[in-house]
């Protein structure tokens, strides 16, 4: 666990982190997926994930949840006792009311009481008594966040949990996920393909790259942010570019071939010189 | 930036006019360009209105009747009655309405109808009773352990494809002409249908869910209480319907080979007599039978499935 030789580090390095991976390898059929990621996630942070389709942010998610059994590969991987996960879809069942359904697995006498609590914490009293499939997408989705605070997890992961909800709920979610990180302080690790929620949301940007780290990102910029934040777009740019997109919107040289997923945002940059030197605090690979 | 601004608001406004003021302003330019603007007022919002009907047409079967479903039936009752009262069919044949309908009285109060069908009722619920008890058992055993799917499965797929009514001259050299074989064959009817619907919906279940429950930290019980068994209950349903009718298919069948007692038998006897009468009275009790169950099956998922009914509506 002797990481930092040599280096005297700040306290914040100092305790021990919510998650570390070390050479974690994963393949699938022959094909390396994650080829040795080496990762520490500080108790507390708000930590994203980008990469292309493919790229194993969702096999590195899976690993860390301890949902890949199966799946052959390697390597070390510590993570805290509490996790709890939000999918893409809410995976709520059908068959059980809405606080059923957020109690869950919840023992004790004061589970219904908790899980109470919880669907008021993301504005859902009221219909506890609903039926899964009478709620709306967006309501879906925060039900499944209340399913996975009840838990008072220390680490919370977070499979593309957006990528199905329109664009105006999907503002108003990453607010509200944004206010329960701030109250309840879990460490998150949130897998996106959107850059834009990545910079507006997470306190450190990473980029999953041929089944590594490629790029590590720290958003030093106060909470909350304006997606219009002129300062974001440094950030921005640097992403895409480690996503082998430029924003120039012609195509460039170092695109690669299958498209990636992420588009670049409207919010316009010129994008041709963008100044890597004033993106403040790239801590490139500081774990 | 700036000079793309008027190119891209255009087509991004576009499409939130309403469809009506866009038909309204389509026909309205129209008659423009024609010369006569007085007399064609009406013409265009007459073409106006079209115009947005003719968008809203309607492709489903619309409303529903009501009784819609008694309709068919009673129009073929009607017809027999009217066929009968004008001497059209031949009552040795297809006796008239009201003669079935006071034979079927003649035959409850003297005591042989009731008695017919308390003996068919029980030969049917308890060769169900035993069918659905072992369909279920098997089907959860098979289902929800990789032994039991090895020790069960394959050996219930083997039983269902023998035609089941093909067995009864073996269980009735081994069970004997009575009640039991009777019992046996209904209680074999019964069980494929449950346990080939509630596997397949056990060991369906939606590797989602399964996905849920281990990031939760479920118990196996308790993985299997709130997910699998809630999750395999439609198909279960799927199969007890199933179920349900051909335990009647199959009682029909028994009673009419091989029984001394029963509406089958009845019926059996009749034909003997040449009595029609009494054999529709008893395919109108078979049916009334059918119906009753059928529908307290429907009754039942309705209401235990009433989660489902939010989905699709």
């Amino acid at each position: 666990m002797a990481a930092n030789p040599g280096t005297l580090t700040a306290p914040a390095e100092l305790a021990e982190p919510a998650v570390r991976l070390s050479g974690l390898t994963r393949s699938f059929a022959g094909r390396t997926v994650l080829d040795g990621v080496d990762l520490d996630i500080p108790a507390g942070q708000f930590t994203a994930l980008l990469g292309h389709s493919g790229s194993g942010k969702s096999t590195l998610l899976r690993a860390v949840a301890g949902l890949d059994h199966g799946v052959a590969g390697s390597g070390e991987l510590a993570a805290p006792e509490r996790v709890s996960m939000v999918f893409q879809d809410s995976r709520l069942l059908p068959w059980r009311r809405v606080l059923d359904n957020v109690v869950l697995g919840l023992k004790g006498r004061e589970a219904r009481e908790r899980g109470r609590a919880a669907l008021a914490e993301v504005g859902l009293a009221g219909r506890e008594n609903a039926w899964p499939g009478e709620l709306s997408g967006g309501e879906a989705q925060r039900a499944a966040l209340a399913r996975s605070l009840v838990w008072e997890p220390e680490l919370l992961l977070a499979d593309e949990p957006f990528g199905a909800l329109d664009a105006l709920t999907r503002l108003r979610m990453h607010g509200l996920l944004r206010e329960l990180w701030e109250r309840h302080r879990p460490s998150v690790l949130l897998v996106t393909h959107d850059v834009d929620e990545a910079v507006v949301l997470a306190d450190r940007v990473l980029v999953l790259e041929r089944g590594r780290i490629g790029l590590s990102l720290t958003i030093d910029l106060p909470q909350p942010r304006s997606y219009r934040d002129p300062r974001l777009d440094t950030y921005r740019t640097r992403l895409l570019s480690a996503l082998g997109v430029e924003e120039t919107g012609g195509p460039e040289g170092a695109q690669p071939a299958d498209a990636p997923d992420t588009e670049a945002p409207g919010t316009g940059a010129p994008g041709t010189d963008a100044p890597d030197t004033d993106a403040a605090d790239t801590d490139g690979d500081d774990q | 930036m700036t000079h793309l601004l008027p190119d891209s608001a255009a087509p991004a406004a576009a499409p939130t006019v309403p469809r009506a003021a866009a038909a309204t302003a389509t026909a309205s330019s129209a008659s423009a360009a024609t010369s006569a603007p007085s007399a064609s007022a009406g013409a265009v919002s007459a073409g106006a209105a079209s115009a947005a009907r003719r968008r809203g047409r309607r492709l489903g079967p619309g409303k529903r009747l009501p009784a819609a479903r008694l309709i068919g039936p009673l129009l073929v009752l009607a017809v027999w009655a009217i066929a009968s009262a004008a001497g059209q069919l031949d009552p040795g044949a297809i006796p008239a309405p009201w003669t079935v309908l006071h034979t079927g009285a003649r035959l409850w109060t003297d005591g042989t109808l009731p008695s017919d069908m308390l003996t068919s009722l029980r030969r049917a619920g308890i060769g169900f009773t035993i069918g659905l008890t072992g369909g279920v058992l098997l089907a959860l055993a098979s289902g929800l352990s990789r032994t039991g799917e090895a020790l069960i499965d394959g050996t219930v797929q083997l039983n269902r494809a023998i035609p089941t009514l093909g067995l009864i001259p073996l269980l009735i050299l081994w069970l004997g002409i009575g009640e039991t074989f009777k019992i046996a064959i209904i209680a074999i009817v019964v069980y494929i249908p449950v346990y080939l619907n509630l596997h397949s919906a056990l060991s369906g279940i939606d590797s989602r869910f399964v996905e849920l429950a281990e990031v939760i930290g479920l118990r196996r019980w308790e993985f299997v209480r709130q997910v699998v068994i809630p999750g395999a209950l439609p198909g279960f349903f799927v199969g007890l319907r199933l179920a349900v009718t051909s335990s009647w298919l199959s009682l029909v069948v028994l009673e009419q080979i091989n029984a001394t007692s029963g509406l089958g038998y009845m019926m059996f006897q009749a034909q003997n007599y040449g009595q029609s009468d009494v054999i529709i009275v008893g395919l109108i009790v078979y049916g009334v039978f059918g119906l009753i169950s059928d529908t307290l099956v429907r009754l039942i998922e309705r209401r235990v499935l009433s989660w489902r009914r939010t989905l699709g509506h």
